[in-house]
């Protein structure tokens, strides 16, 4: 008996992002491939969207000129993004700084392994701190989505693109090369037709697509040599910051009503935290698990309010410790906030986290 | 009911392939499923192996250390993960070329000989169905015609000529396997 009722498909979460971003009607992508996250430039490829709905999929020649190809489309209004994976998604920075810097929206997407330097290319999660906390030089944010799954991968491409429109700012999704290599169930979004010339030339009046004779030229920039200017720039970037933290913040909590022990984990991490969670209810501890799906801005406000009722928070990242310094920005020392994770491409399985709970929370 | 499964053995022998037609079988069957590779290099003409979740409920982490099932298809694998076997659970495995068989006491062991049975029937890609074959006779969890529909979503249309052989495959598969321990 077939029982499936909805349309859905079996897909990676690298190419659940490049169907996404077809449905969504992006403009264009560019980028270079690298693993983990290659399989986002061969979908696109294979499935060549520029027959399906005109979108232009191209492979430059290096991730810099990928990320500039990005700011040169979004100058123009258009739905553009790229993707790559932790060195490559380094050498972009330059080039997310100038966007953020001309205000100006796009999607990055990094399917991050482990590091530093070429690293390994097995998953990890220790692009935290570059992702949230600039990466590129200058006083810049990114709005960060992480997703936990294959399903979230295709939603945060639609929702970054929204979100980057919202504030003329890029938007980075923060995944990792489990996400993006697993296979899970993934309903798609309906095919939108990707927006006129005109519409965009309503839609984003800054939009440098030509000079009618009624208004003053758009000029794109990052570059203000006037301080006086540029400090005006700067006031006006972190207001919309400040906005986001206002009115962007997304997370989940799950069993945290009755939770004496809170797990806060983003992405892969928060996965197999659920499973630690479900190991340790099974023997009477009672655990909840709070997971950031915006990791900027960060769910400040949910964690202190748990850290006022909770005996222990415990981090788990597949990192050295980066998160955490977010969560105890946010905790104040009202409760005690541990730290466990394992790096190098290595996840850790579900019990090895419950042991840590144990030992670092529960018996210390 | 979830179902935690790992499947392992060298690189070519189907074991990703085998994972995903499982995977598409639980989804036709409207079960939450999930399909986690290695991938890296160990792929290439070394071991390959891939975690598989069906579910009738939201699978939390699709990465484990502890499985129901475990269909191993070589010696490195029986080596590596017999131990990570639950207790009460079931080990499947091709003798082909075994020296060290599954010794654990406390679960179920069934094995398949598919690598010499495809070379016998002449269909020796058809191995990892006669595999997928042996393990739907001990755990029924997606019905046979969900599987042949996994199949032709998970082949592309050019190879659904095919389909026939491997469902002749799946059924040989379900005759062949012959439990050699119970827990």
């Amino acid at each position: 008996m077939l029982r499936m009722k909805k349309e859905l498909k079996l897909m990676k979460g690298n190419e659940a992002v490049a169907e996404a971003a077809i449905r969504v009607g992006a403009d264009g992508y560019f980028g270079y491939p690298i693993t983990p996250q290659s399989e986002v430039l061969e979908y696109l490829m294979a499935e060549k969207p520029y027959e399906r709905t005109g979108m232009v999929v191209l492979q430059a020649e290096s991730e810099v000129a990928a990320i500039n190809m990005v700011y040169g489309g979004a100058g123009c209004g258009k739905m553009v993004m790229t993707s790559s994976s932790s060195p490559g998604i380094s050498l972009k920075q330059e080039g997310i700084s100038y966007i953020a810097g001309a205000e100006l929206p796009c999607l990055i997407v990094n399917v991050v392994r482990g590091g530093p330097g070429l690293g390994t290319i097995q998953p990890s999660q220790s692009d935290y701190f570059q992702a949230v906390k600039g990466g590129g030089h200058g006083d810049y944010k990114l709005l960060v989505l992480a997703p936990a799954s294959v399903q979230e991968m295709a939603d945060f491409t639609t929702l970054g693109f929204e979100l980057a429109f919202k504030y003329r700012n890029p938007v980075m999704i923060l995944s990792d090369g489990a996400i993006g290599q697993m296979m899970e169930k993934v309903e798609l979004p309906e095919q939108k037709p990707r927006r006129t010339e005109e519409q965009i030339r309503e839609q984003c009046p800054w939009a440098t697509l030509g000079k009618p004779k009624n208004r003053e030229r758009n000029i794109i920039t990052s570059l203000e040599l006037d301080s006086l200017k540029q400090e005006q720039v700067n006031l006006r970037i972190q207001a919309k910051y400040e906005r986001m933290k206002k009115e962007e913040v997304r997370y989940e909590e799950i069993m945290c009503d009755d939770a004496e022990y809170i797990l806060i984990a983003f992405g892969t991490s928060a996965r197999i935290s659920q499973k630690a969670l479900q190991l340790g209810r099974e023997k009477g501890i009672k655990v909840g698990l709070l997971r950031p799906i915006t990791l900027f801005p960060f769910p400040e406000e949910a964690i202190a309010k748990l850290s006022q009722k909770v005996k222990g928070m415990l981090v788990v990242e597949m990192n050295a410790g980066q998160m955490i310094e977010d969560v105890r920005l946010s905790v104040c020392n009202r409760t005690k906030v541990e730290h466990f994770g394992r790096f190098g491409g290595i996840i850790p399985s579900p019990t090895e986290v419950l042991h840590a709970l144990e030992q670092k929370l529960i018996g210390g | 009911m979830t179902e935690e499964i790992i499947i392992a053995g060298f690189g070519g022998q189907g074991v990703l392939s085998m994972g995903k037609i499982l995977a598409y079988s639980g989804m036709m069957q409207d079960q939450e499923v999930s399909w986690m590779p290695s991938y890296g290099p160990e792929m290439r003409g070394g071991t390959a192996n891939v975690t598989v979740i069906l579910s009738d409920q939201r699978i939390s982490s699709p990465i484990l250390n502890q499985y129901d099932t475990a269909i191993l298809l070589n010696q490195q694998s029986i080596d590596k993960f017999e131990k990570s076997v639950k207790p009460g659970g079931t080990i499947i495995y091709d003798g082909n070329g075994i020296i060290r068989h599954p010794e654990r006491k406390d679960v179920n062991i069934y094995r398949i000989d598919a690598a010499d049975e495809a070379s016998k029937l002449g269909l020796s890609k058809t191995f990892n169905m006669i595999v997928l074959g042996g393990y739907l006779k001990i755990k029924p969890i997606v019905e046979f015609e969900n599987v042949i529909e996994g199949l032709k979503q998970s082949l592309p249309e050019r190879h659904h000529h095919l389909i026939p052989e491997n469902e002749k495959a799946i059924n040989r598969g379900m005759e062949i396997i012959t439990q050699t321990h119970s827990a």
